[in-house]
């Protein structure tokens, strides 16, 4: 008897099956990544002590229920948040707890408006029936005022912006000493410390 | 003269489709990668603030969801309009976050715990109150790192 040859299987249908795996997983798919705003909440202290704080060396932003925006006891729209916050952190008008001067402040050096940026602290509050929204935005535009001014330092310092130095130091391919990388980041973070506080 | 008659030249040749599966193929393992199954089906419906300083959250298996919102259309009527909680996949008290951080660290290597963080997804129009007792309720488990989760965009689009 003559050996017969397998047959050969009929492939005309796999492209169909792909098809339909294919549409499954485009139907799936979600491509987004998520994103945010990173904050750090203050630990539960047990014995918390006052510190006193001069009245200059706060910003007080407040919001209340109806998301009207008072800034230090005056009504503020919120496209003007951003620049009052700069102006604020950056007027070094004294010195820090060291007894430096801030050499590095760009601000009107006034001696009404906060010490140092070391010192400098805006105090955010806000009502129960604020809107996330309104205190997302007002949240985001105080993160921008620490951004901008950490851009404008680091250029100077760095001739790089702030923000251009965090994508690098998370960029896996970036090709440079990221030691070093990491030591101008956290001196830039000093220079300008993020110190927004939220009242309960 | 039948032998020397000239082939017809009726209607193109058909096109060869042998190399269809492997295109097909080639996209399928495209989205089989790129895919991330939904694990919560979400009860409430979220509509994510705009910011412009937001960060990518990088790892994902070390981020935990808290959701707040006004329970959809389906479940209105059994959980009214206000804005709720949820997690995984139920609505929640603020009393239950306590318990859900706990399983999550559970269910995380010990070395991973430090990096957890918390991602509040929130829908807009929610009041501060119940973002106000969610915090407070992260902050007595000691789970202090947050994400305000938000969509790259101008702030102006928050108020509507």
């Amino acid at each position: 008897m003559a050996k017969r040859a397998a047959p050969e299987v009929n492939a005309g249908s796999m492209a169909d099956i792909a098809f339909l795996l294919l549409i499954f997983f485009l139907v799936t798919t979600t491509m987004e990544k998520d994103s945010g705003i990173n904050r750090k909440l203050p630990p539960i202290e047990d014995n918390q002590e006052d510190v006193i704080i001069k009245q200059k060396n706060i910003f007080t932003v407040l919001l209340n229920g109806k998301d009207q925006l008072l800034v230090e006891d005056e009504l503020m729209e919120l496209k003007d948040l951003r620049a009052a916050a700069v102006k604020f952190l950056d007027n070094g008008g004294g010195t820090n707890a060291d007894g430096i001067k801030c050499d590095y402040c760009q601000g009107a050096k006034d001696p009404s408006s906060s010490d140092h940026p070391d010192k400098a602290i805006i105090s955010l509050k806000n009502e129960r029936q604020t809107s996330y929204g309104a205190y997302i935005s007002v949240q985001n535009e105080l993160v921008a005022a620490y951004n901008e001014l950490r851009n404008i330092r680091s250029q100077k310092v760095n001739g790089m912006s702030f923000i251009a130095m965090q994508k690098n130091y998370k960029d896996v391919n970036w090709k440079g000493n990221k030691e070093k990388l990491k030591e101008k980041i956290s001196q830039i973070k000093l220079d300008y410390p993020l110190k927004l506080s939220e009242v309960q | 003269m039948s032998k020397f008659k000239k082939k017809k030249s009726g209607g193109l040749p058909a096109i060869n489709t042998a190399s269809l599966p492997d295109i097909v193929f080639m996209l399928l393992f495209f989205f089989m990668v790129a895919t991330v199954m939904r694990d919560n089906d979400l009860k409430i419906t979220v509509g994510l603030p705009s910011a412009s300083e937001v960060e990518k959250l990088e790892k994902k298996n070390l981020v935990m969801y808290i959701y707040v919102g006004k329970p959809s259309a389906r479940y209105k009527k059994t959980y009214g309009t206000e804005a709720r909680i949820q997690l995984n996949d139920k609505f929640a008290e603020v009393s239950d976050i306590a318990a859900f951080i706990y399983s999550e660290r559970e269910s995380k290597r010990e070395e991973e715990i430090p990096y957890l963080i918390t991602s509040l997804k929130v829908d807009k129009k929610a009041n501060m109150g119940i973002v106000a007792d969610v915090k407070q309720e992260l902050r007595k488990v000691n789970a202090l790192k947050i994400n305000y989760a938000s969509i790259k965009g101008d702030v102006s689009r928050n108020k509507d």
